[in-house]
């Protein structure tokens, strides 16, 4: 198995980790079964991406997936990043080894759940989209 | 500067220069075919002979009871599959533990789909199979007791003289699958009693692909691999002579000045053992603290996932393991942490440094110097956090 050199970067380097003590959208998905968990800190205004920041417990694959999703949705609009697919991270992070995709759906999702709960607690929850929890080897809707 | 420091000796060792020098007349020079009536044969056969002496001589057994196999794995496949199907006219239930090796494991698991019962014995929170389960496990049936002698994963010691005594006066074949332990614990199959006994010449700094299994004389077993008459008509095909020859000259080596060496060795383990302990909170010791494998250390980091810890260790020129599923592409951690009670968390984040022949002092001061400010930064990243009762 081998990491690119962008992953590799990704994971030495990781962009963004940390918390927002004031986020008003905290997602957090995995956990310690499957062996990841990503938790994703959102500050936004105004629909837009301020700031994110994250934590993740979990392999290589894991912490790259975390730190470019971050990179990929700071400073756009909410409804963008909920366009964020596990596709995009992996083709930003020049591939993945086919055992470690499901880390970067779980940076999907944790993008999304943070969202979700954004929405929700103001008031937009008819916004929110469905998430799988994360839990990697559990569906199969993602490429 | 950065060092290397290679810390996965129960994954693979170097081969010795001497060994490598004692080999390296069979490749070129020396070429024939054991089998074969001319010189050139005959020295072959020669070479193998002294080999299987040398073995022998390591672990208590008489030459003619070694049958050299392409590495450990096909011991233990030998063994499983060759009792169950020599002796099924007498049972077909075989008693293993959780925490073998997946040679044992899968070749039983194989056994399972074709009739054969097999039961896997729990282990203590050291990963000791517990006798008296052990004993209750056997019934009239039982033709086969595989167990391994010390555990690759976190290094625990099993009872060996006492689960063989016990196979013994039921009368059922007793193996050890010894692969770890050869070379780095004194074995005699003779005085302990075991029937079985895998190895492999790659964990005592001999080459890959040769390994052999002791098979005590009068065994029932049958053949795993058919074809040619080769030793003893038990093994067929062309002896590997060169890693033959390098297995033999390794083994020896191993048992030279056997007590020094491992004195030595144990005396780094600790040395890591209690310098990780002083200096990481939130860490636990897997295996036996004392009946473990010289150069064995195992530790679970709490909060941090194994795989982000070997490659951190990598950057920094460290080689290790660990029974994290990231980093063996499976979706479930070590079996064998699994089996002495870890949660799945705890044994995600562990990690295995096996010390060997080259491993200095300062090595080990570099990984204490290294591995503290890593998992410090991990646990930063992690959002795992330890609570009040966590220790």
């Amino acid at each position: 198995m081998m990491y690119s050199e962008k992953v590799l970067d990704h994971f030495s380097n990781p962009r963004n980790v940390g918390e927002i003590s004031d986020a008003n959208g905290i997602g957090e998905v995995g956990n310690p079964k499957c062996g990841d968990i990503m938790k994703i800190y959102l500050k936004i205004e105004n629909d837009i991406i301020q700031d994110v920041k994250f934590q993740t417990f979990g392999c290589g694959a894991a912490v790259a997936t975390s730190s470019m999703a971050t990179e990929l949705i700071k400073g756009k609009t909410i409804q963008e990043a909920m366009q964020l697919t596990n596709k995009a991270v992996v083709e930003a992070l020049d591939g993945l080894p086919p055992v470690k995709l499901h880390c970067s759906v779980l940076a999907e999702e944790a993008v999304k759940e943070a969202i979700n709960n954004y929405l929700k607690e103001n008031g937009r929850a008819s916004e929110a989209v469905e998430i799988c929890g994360g839990c990697c080897h559990s569906c199969d809707k993602h490429e | 500067m950065e060092r290397n420091v290679y810390l996965d000796h129960a994954a693979t060792t170097y081969v010795k220069k001497e060994v490598l020098e004692e080999m390296m007349p069979y490749f070129t020079q020396s070429f024939g075919n054991p089998s074969s009536i001319y010189k050139l044969g005959q020295e072959n056969r020669k070479a193998v002979d002294l080999a299987k002496e040398r073995i022998a001589k390591a672990i208590g057994a008489t030459p003619s009871e070694i049958y050299f196999t392409a590495g450990g794995c096909e011991a233990d496949n030998w063994v499983i599959k060759g009792i169950a199907s020599a002796n099924q006219k007498k049972g077909n239930h075989i008693i293993t533990t959780s925490i073998e090796h997946p040679a044992i494991m899968n070749s039983c698991k194989y056994l399972e789909k074709h009739g054969f019962e097999v039961t896997y014995l729990g282990v203590d929170e050291d990963g000791k199979v517990r006798l008296d389960e052990l004993k209750s496990a056997i019934k009239d049936t039982t033709i086969l007791i595989s167990v391994m002698f010390a555990n690759n994963e976190i290094g625990t010691i099993q009872p060996i003289a006492e689960i063989a005594k016990l196979a013994k006066e039921k009368g059922i074949y007793f193996h050890t699958d010894a692969v770890q332990a050869v070379g780095n614990l004194r074995i005699d199959v003779a005085k302990i009693g075991v029937d079985m006994l895998s190895m492999a010449g790659h964990k005592f700094y001999g080459p890959k692909g040769i390994g052999a299994l002791y098979i005590k004389k009068g065994t029932r077993i049958d053949n795993l691999i058919h074809g040619g008459g080769q030793e003893q008509g038990k093994r067929a095909g062309t002896e590997n002579v060169p890693a033959i020859v390098g297995m033999g000259k390794a083994i020896e080596l191993a048992y030279k000045d056997f007590d020094q060496h491992n004195e030595r060795i144990i005396a780094l383990r600790e040395k890591l053992i209690n310098g990780v302990m002083e200096r990481i909170p939130y860490v636990k010791l897997n295996g036996h603290r004392t009946d473990r494998l010289p150069g064995n250390v195992n530790f679970s980091f709490r909060f941090i996932e194994g795989e982000s810890l070997l490659l951190m260790l990598n950057m920094k020129g460290i080689s290790g393991s660990s029974g994290s599923a990231c980093s063996s592409g499976s979706l479930d951690p070590s079996h064998v942490l699994l089996a002495i009670g870890l949660d799945h968390a705890t044994a995600h984040g562990s990690l295995r440094l096996t010390i060997g022949d080259e491993n200095t002092e300062e090595d080990i001061d570099y990984v204490l110097e290294v591995l503290p400010t890593i998992v410090a930064r991990l646990r930063e990243m992690s959002p795992l956090k330890p609570m009040k009762e966590d220790k």
